[in-house]
């Protein structure tokens, strides 16, 4: 299943993430998956060896997923692979039934854990997507034409609505829905008032956008991202609520409510949410009960 | 050793935009360039009225000489639009940064050829692409200043204007944007989804 046409019949579409492990034995990816997030939201994301951290592949992981009847989400960067292996894995996505992407830029090499790989970046984020359409249309982005009936996907990509140069991040918006952008998962949101003016400006893209979560799991990794991750602040306050009772934060009580309560804050202003669990997804259950959703 | 080519004759006439100063650098021995045609086209450019001076010099891409070389024609240069550069990449870079507030056009594309790199400036550097991207980001290299050489916007990994790859380093796409803000040129960017050719068998 295609999740634009979900956005088409107007719901409200919820997905999670999972990341693939460092070797190849996901049974307890699967049983996690299976356990928590199966009939609670409507596709997975698989990351493409997320942070430049080698892992096992994002292709293969979502063909196990759709196995097991849940709805997976290929994400597909350009850090690692030149168009003529992109192109090629879009189509075996296609003969593996997975019909949903998310298609990115991806980190630099440098940020991972085999800092010397040599960084491709072919194409970007931006003629990734038109690449997509390219195949949809029968064609190879050199204009070769394809065998038989073209694929079908539902192409997603990213923005930052908390970045500090949303302004830039809009504008990438703007070139990423020329290219064929047809939904948008955003970075983590902690300042639902900056989503929200974010949403006034993207709203006339006409594309919709999930609210992007990162649940925090304590202060040190809210002080964290603050530092390091771009377009993610988490405000003190924040931090305060997460410092104040330790036991509770520990428990992921914490984080849980938090994550509720900014859901409930912006959803209103958004298509869907998409939860990074980042390793706690049996909190994701939760997080979707405490929201009303 | 650079060598630099003219870009085709239809772009190079719309880079003509308002009171135009073309600028040439003969500089480099290292370079290439293609005098005899650049004379030529520059000649037919300057039909129309549109072309305030041609003002033909060296070592552009060293800023205190460009700086000099252009003082006596700074009133032409204020009074007009657009100054297009014959030069290569570095040069451009250079000019661009020093008439800030003015168009500053590419007329060329920069290819390498092994062996001397000639004599190139510490602030700006051209990575001789071979399809110049200077007249669409405001005269300031999308392959040299974005970590990543993307050419169609920033990536999500700009953090308080920094590059994610060295936090020491400005995000190339950063400077891009505020540049054609300042200079309310931001529809300069709604182009077309660009895609590097390296199959270009000059381009490095
Ligand atoms: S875009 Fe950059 S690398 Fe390419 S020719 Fe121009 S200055 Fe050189
Ligand atoms: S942060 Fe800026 S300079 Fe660095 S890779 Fe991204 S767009 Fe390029």
């Amino acid at each position: 299943m295609r999740i634009t046409e979900l956005f088409q019949r107007g719901e409200f579409v919820v997905t999670a993430e999972v990341g693939p492990p460092k070797g190849f034995h996901i049974e307890h990816l699967i049983e996690e998956a299976n356990t928590f997030l199966k009939d609670k939201v409507h596709a997975i994301n698989v990351t493409d060896n997320q942070s430049s951290v080698m892992r096992l592949g994002s292709l293969a992981t979502c063909k196990v997923l759709q196995e097991q009847g849940l709805t997976s989400i290929f994400q597909l960067t350009c850090r690692d692979r030149n168009r003529i292996a992109l192109q090629s894995d879009v189509l075996s996505a296609a003969l593996l039934g997975i019909e949903n992407l998310l298609l990115l830029t991806g980190d630099y090499t440098t940020l991972g854990d085999n800092p010397q790989a040599k960084p491709v970046f072919d194409l970007d984020s931006v003629s990734l997507l038109h690449m997509v359409k390219k195949l949809e249309q029968g064609e190879d982005l050199a204009g070769n034409p394809l065998v038989g009936e073209p694929p079908k996907f539902a192409k997603g990509a990213v923005v930052s609505p908390c970045s500090d140069s949303v302004d830039v991040q809009l504008a990438k918006m703007e070139a990423k829905v020329k290219a064929g952008a047809e939904y948008f998962q955003t970075q983590a949101v902690y300042e639902p008032e900056k989503f929200i003016r974010f949403m006034e400006k993207a709203k006339q893209f006409g594309v919709p956008v999930q609210l992007g979560i990162v649940i925090p799991k304590n202060a040190g990794m809210a002080k964290y991202m603050n530092a390091n991750v771009a377009g993610i602040s988490v405000p003190q306050d924040m931090i305060e609520e997460l410092q104040k009772d330790k036991e509770k934060t520990k428990a992921g009580i914490t984080g849980v409510e938090i994550s509720a309560r900014i859901i409930r804050e912006c959803k209103d202003y958004c298509q869907g949410v998409h939860i990074m669990a980042l390793g706690w997804e049996s909190k994701v259950p939760d997080i979707l009960a405490q929201a009303g959703m | 050793m650079l060598i630099t080519q003219l870009k085709q004759k239809e772009a190079i006439e719309s880079l003509v935009q308002g009171k135009t100063l073309i600028l040439n650098c003969h500089g480099c021995k290292e370079v290439h360039f293609p005098e005899e045609e650049a004379v030529e086209l520059q000649k037919e450019l300057s039909a129309n009225g549109d072309v305030t001076a041609i003002v033909t010099t060296d070592y552009i891409c060293n800023p205190d000489h460009l700086a000099l070389q252009l003082k006596k024609h700074m009133d032409t240069i204020s009074a007009g639009d657009t100054v297009l550069v014959f030069s290569c990449g570095v040069g451009v870079q250079t000019a661009a940064k020093y008439l800030e507030d003015k168009k500053v056009f590419s007329a060329c594309d920069t290819y390498p050829l092994p062996g001397f790199q000639g004599v190139t400036p510490l602030e700006f550097d051209c990575g001789q692409c071979g399809e110049c991207y200077l007249n669409y980001t405001g005269g300031i290299c999308p392959i040299t200043a974005c970590s990543k050489s993307l050419v169609n916007g920033q990536c999500g990994g700009s953090k308080n204007g920094k590059c994610e790859v060295d936090k020491d380093m400005d995000c190339g796409w950063e400077l891009i944007y505020r540049k054609l803000e300042k200079q309310k040129k931001l529809d300069t960017l709604n182009y077309p989804t660009k895609i590097r050719n390296y199959g270009n068998p000059d381009a490095e």
